[in-house]
């Protein structure tokens, strides 16, 4: 894409903007190893051990990453992303037991770190080509939060990672 | 004004973390889906729920506190949450063994908790965010 001013020759000038959406969900979980002892989960974990769960309401910044599109000036339509988030996330984790109705967690310890990966590994898939996974922002508590940021893969991710 | 009627709130704040199911046993599943939608998924959810505490009376001359903080912050650790943080609401307490944890009850229980621990001379209310957008207030 270039653009002319008068008889000089095109000018590209690339502007990478990031752009974020925020959902919400509400779920249960639990810290618990289950190759572990009840006392060493405890002594690891605290409270977050509790074998009947506790939850947390969860805020999901998902970030892209693009040049604005010149008819537009979106990098994306927000709206359709936030479809997107909802479709292949917020359904499947919202007001659920994330230890026992997310397939995407399952056999996998259910810390906010590994939320992050699973949101970042449900949503890449489905961005349209030309559109960056930039990072996932997940907030557990208003003081707890972990960001993820892709390492490296911004397209499909490839298989045994 | 007279110093009876100089009265001012202090406010408190504190958080847990917690899960719980919003059902009703005598109703069946299609029926708790119907009313409750999602909030009555049978594994639970949770929330981080935001409490306010608030108590208001007249300042002591000798202090100038309506009540001391930390006070206020100690007896809502041991009464309220000691017993739901961290904990399934449903399955863990006592309070919501035969009632349901909506915040509405939550905030009663807690309530009720406190109010026991507190100067009766001093008014206590309750506010509880169940999520940033929904929070109730008790008494209203």
């Amino acid at each position: 894409m270039g653009y002319f001013s008068g008889n000089q020759y095109p000018v590209h000038k690339y502007e990478m903007v990031y752009l974020t959406r925020l959902e919400h969900f509400n779920a249960a979980h639990k810290l618990y190893n289950p190759g572990w002892t009840r006392e060493k989960n405890e002594a690891v974990f605290g409270l977050c051990a509790n074998e009947n769960w506790h939850g947390h309401n969860y805020d999901l910044y998902v970030t892209i990453k693009g040049e604005p599109d010149p008819d537009t000036g979106f990098v994306f339509d927000v709206k359709r992303l936030s479809d997107i988030i909802k479709e292949q996330v917020v359904e499947k984790v919202d007001h659920k037991n994330l230890n026992l109705d997310v397939d995407f967690m399952r056999d996998k310890m259910c810390s906010t770190e590994n939320l992050a990966i699973g949101i970042w590994q449900q949503l890449l898939p489905h961005l349209p080509a030309g559109v960056q996974l930039h990072a996932i922002k997940l907030y557990e508590t208003p003081r707890i939060y972990v960001e993820y940021f892709g390492n490296g893969a911004t397209g499909p991710v490839a298989e045994g990672q | 004004m007279s110093q009876r009627e100089k009265k001012v709130a202090v406010y408190r704040k504190e958080h847990f973390n917690a899960a719980h199911r919003i059902f009703n046993p005598a109703w069946d599943d299609k029926k708790n889906a119907e009313v409750f939608g999602k909030c009555s998924n049978p594994h639970y959810h949770g929330h981080n729920y935001e409490l306010v505490v608030k108590v208001t009376g007249v300042p002591d001359p000798e202090t100038g506190y309506v009540m001391d903080m930390k006070v206020l912050s100690r007896i809502t650790a041991e009464e309220v949450l000691e017993k739901f943080d961290h904990k399934n609401l449903n399955l863990d307490t006592l309070y919501f063994r035969d009632l349901n944890p909506t915040a509405e009850h939550i905030a009663m229980v807690i309530f009720d908790l406190l109010r026991a621990r507190i100067d009766p001379q001093l008014d206590l209310q309750i506010r509880l965010y169940e999520t940033e957008r929904n929070f109730v207030e008790y008494p209203a």
